[in-house]
């Protein structure tokens, strides 16, 4: 999916860019990939079957809620906290992965060394590894007893328990969601315009700059807002991490996690708030998407 | 989550006791000719090793098999609402119990079969010198605690306002297991979690005992639930749990009795 969205956004098969696209008028598409043969109609159940086992849960949930309990559940403290917690967080950690991933994703797409591919492999493993893996991971470099954990403590630093762990599992986690949609779209660059820009005289810094980064704008977009839904959904990871404090580590997931021990329905309320975030972020991916 | 069956298929008395001895061929030979009786008991995640060995001694005897699934309060009490399969619960406190019986999965008034108390602990060699609870209010501390909204929390709030702490934990763990967890790899100085636990890690973690402990203490209730399948032998395994040789299982793993005596220790 990440990778059609590069594609869609850096060029069409012709080879025109985006922008040249949009000049000439968007040419009339047949409707659907398989017009004009069709769906084969038995396709419909599993496809009903996949849209419903999403939505029903979901929707299952907005008929669960007591709404008139609903404004008191979502402004008690802890919820206030957690909520203005997740958002702080979530919008540094996505900013980390910009500078971090935008970078490496560059030297990635670009590198032609050997072991390039198990890089690249690597730096994927926090999309398949369970977060809480990642969690116990981290603890294990900066952790009181991780492998920086002394340095650190020398240095008047304690990243364990504090504001500053939940954002590093947030990065961690976030990072390839971001380095695989700005590399894709590397990877998908018109190589005409690169040379027309070389050819003028323009320097690595200058190419970059002023040609790759522009044309990859729409994907660098997506990826950030699928770092920032990452980053905002986060739970292992943290809580194996950072622990569980309010105002400084628990974020909204985990005092979902937390509020279901005592009051279900205050969980229920916190975790409708994750999915109309949710919703939303989708929405901001879906808009640009239909915006020619 | 229900966790490793905990005991094996047998049959019942008279051929338990026939192939006493006689090794596992025979015990599947028999067991397969009988009619078996089986039960399934929702039991808090604190009682998992303990328990499974009551299961065993229980089957060896009655030749009932006990199947358990063992999770925290909130979840056992959200799988049992949603019409999980089970014939008795034994909760970690009296107020899950008392939650699972307004929402009617039990009308029999429990019984309490064990209680636990809480220690402090820390890492071996106890790094921060910890002598009692007033040290988690020091600042060059790392304290971990249960948060409020489970069990153990509510315990050691309880525990710390009784002997005026005010403690400034740097995380509130979701069960006890987490506490002690981060206490064991160290990297938290030291944390209230139950005398079991502590002495289930053995040398990883130091204990030290809290004065007036034996005033806080955490029950644990069990009961047969109302849609159980075979409410006699639920009801059966429940008795068995407040026989004198089980409570001697229960003393040995650090548990104590429902008035909080310390049992089999004299």
């Amino acid at each position: 999916m990440v990778k059609t969205e590069g594609k869609r956004t850096g060029q069409d098969r012709a080879g025109r860019s985006r922008a040249a696209r949009c000049r000439t008028g968007r040419p009339r598409a047949p409707r659907g990939p398989l017009a004009p043969s069709g769906v084969p109609r038995w396709l419909l159940l599993p496809a009903a079957g996949g849209a419903l086992l999403v939505l029903l849960p979901v929707a299952a949930m907005f008929l669960q809620v007591s709404w008139s309990d609903l404004p008191s559940l979502l402004t008690s403290e802890p919820a206030v906290d957690a909520l203005l917690l997740s958002l702080r967080t979530a919008a540094v950690a996505t900013l980390l992965c910009l500078l971090l991933g935008v970078p490496l994703a560059t030297v990635l797409a670009q590198a032609r060394f050997r072991g390039v591919s198990l890089l690249r492999g690597l730096v994927l493993l926090p999309l398949v590894l369970p977060p809480v893996v990642g969690g116990i991971a981290l603890l294990t470099v900066f952790g009181r007893q991780g492998l920086l954990g002394g340095t650190l403590e020398l240095l008047g630093l304690q990243i364990a328990y504090s504001t500053a762990a939940v954002v590093l599992a947030q990065t961690f986690v976030s990072l390839p969601f971001l380095v695989v949609t700005a590399e894709t779209a590397l990877r998908d660059l018109d190589p005409q315009m690169v040379e027309a820009a070389v050819m003028d005289g323009a320097g690595r810094s200058t190419v970059l700059r002023t040609v790759a980064i522009p044309l990859i704008l729409p994907s660098l977009i997506s990826g950030v807002i699928l770092a920032f839904a990452r980053a905002l959904g986060e739970f292992g990871a943290t809580i194996a991490f950072a622990g569980s404090m309010q105002g400084v580590t628990r974020t909204l997931p985990l005092e979902i996690y937390l509020q279901r021990e005592t009051d279900p329905q205050a969980a229920v309320a916190l975790s409708l708030l994750l999915v109309l975030l949710a919703l939303l972020v989708i929405g901001l991916t879906g808009l640009r998407r239909e915006r020619p | 989550m229900s966790r490793a069956r905990a005991v094996q298929r047998a049959g019942s008395v008279n051929c338990a006791l026939a192939v006493a001895g006689v090794g596992l061929l025979g015990l599947t030979a028999c067991a397969a000719e009988e009619s078996e009786e089986r039960i399934t008991v929702y039991a808090a995640a604190s009682l998992q090793e303990v328990y499974e060995e009551i299961g065993e001694l229980y089957t060896e005897e009655t030749g009932t098999e006990v199947e358990f699934s063992f999770a925290g309060s909130a979840d056992l009490l959200a799988q049992l609402e949603q019409g999980a399969p089970a014939d008795a619960l034994v909760t970690a406190d009296t107020l899950t119990m008392s939650r699972a019986q307004e929402a009617d999965l039990v009308s029999e008034s429990p019984q309490i079969f064990a209680a636990n108390t809480l220690v402090l602990a820390t890492p071996a060699g106890n790094p921060a010198d910890i002598t009692g609870v007033e040290d988690l209010e020091r600042e060059d501390v790392v304290s971990v605690l249960c948060a409020e909204q489970v069990p153990c929390g509510a315990l050691s709030a309880e525990l710390t306002a009784a002997a005026g702490v005010e403690p400034a934990p740097a995380s509130e763990e979701n069960s006890v297991t987490d506490v002690l967890g981060k206490i064991r790899s160290g990297e938290a100085d030291a944390g209230l979690v139950y005398a079991t636990d502590a002495q289930a890690a053995g040398d990883e973690v130091e204990t030290i005992e809290i004065d007036d402990a034996e005033d806080h203490l955490n029950h644990y209730p069990g009961a047969v639930l109302d849609a159980a399948d075979s409410p006699e032998a639920a009801s059966e395994f429940l008795a068995f749990l407040a026989m004198p040789e089980v409570e001697e299982v229960l003393a040995e793993a650090g548990f104590r009795t429902a008035d909080g005596e310390t049992h089999g220790e004299d």
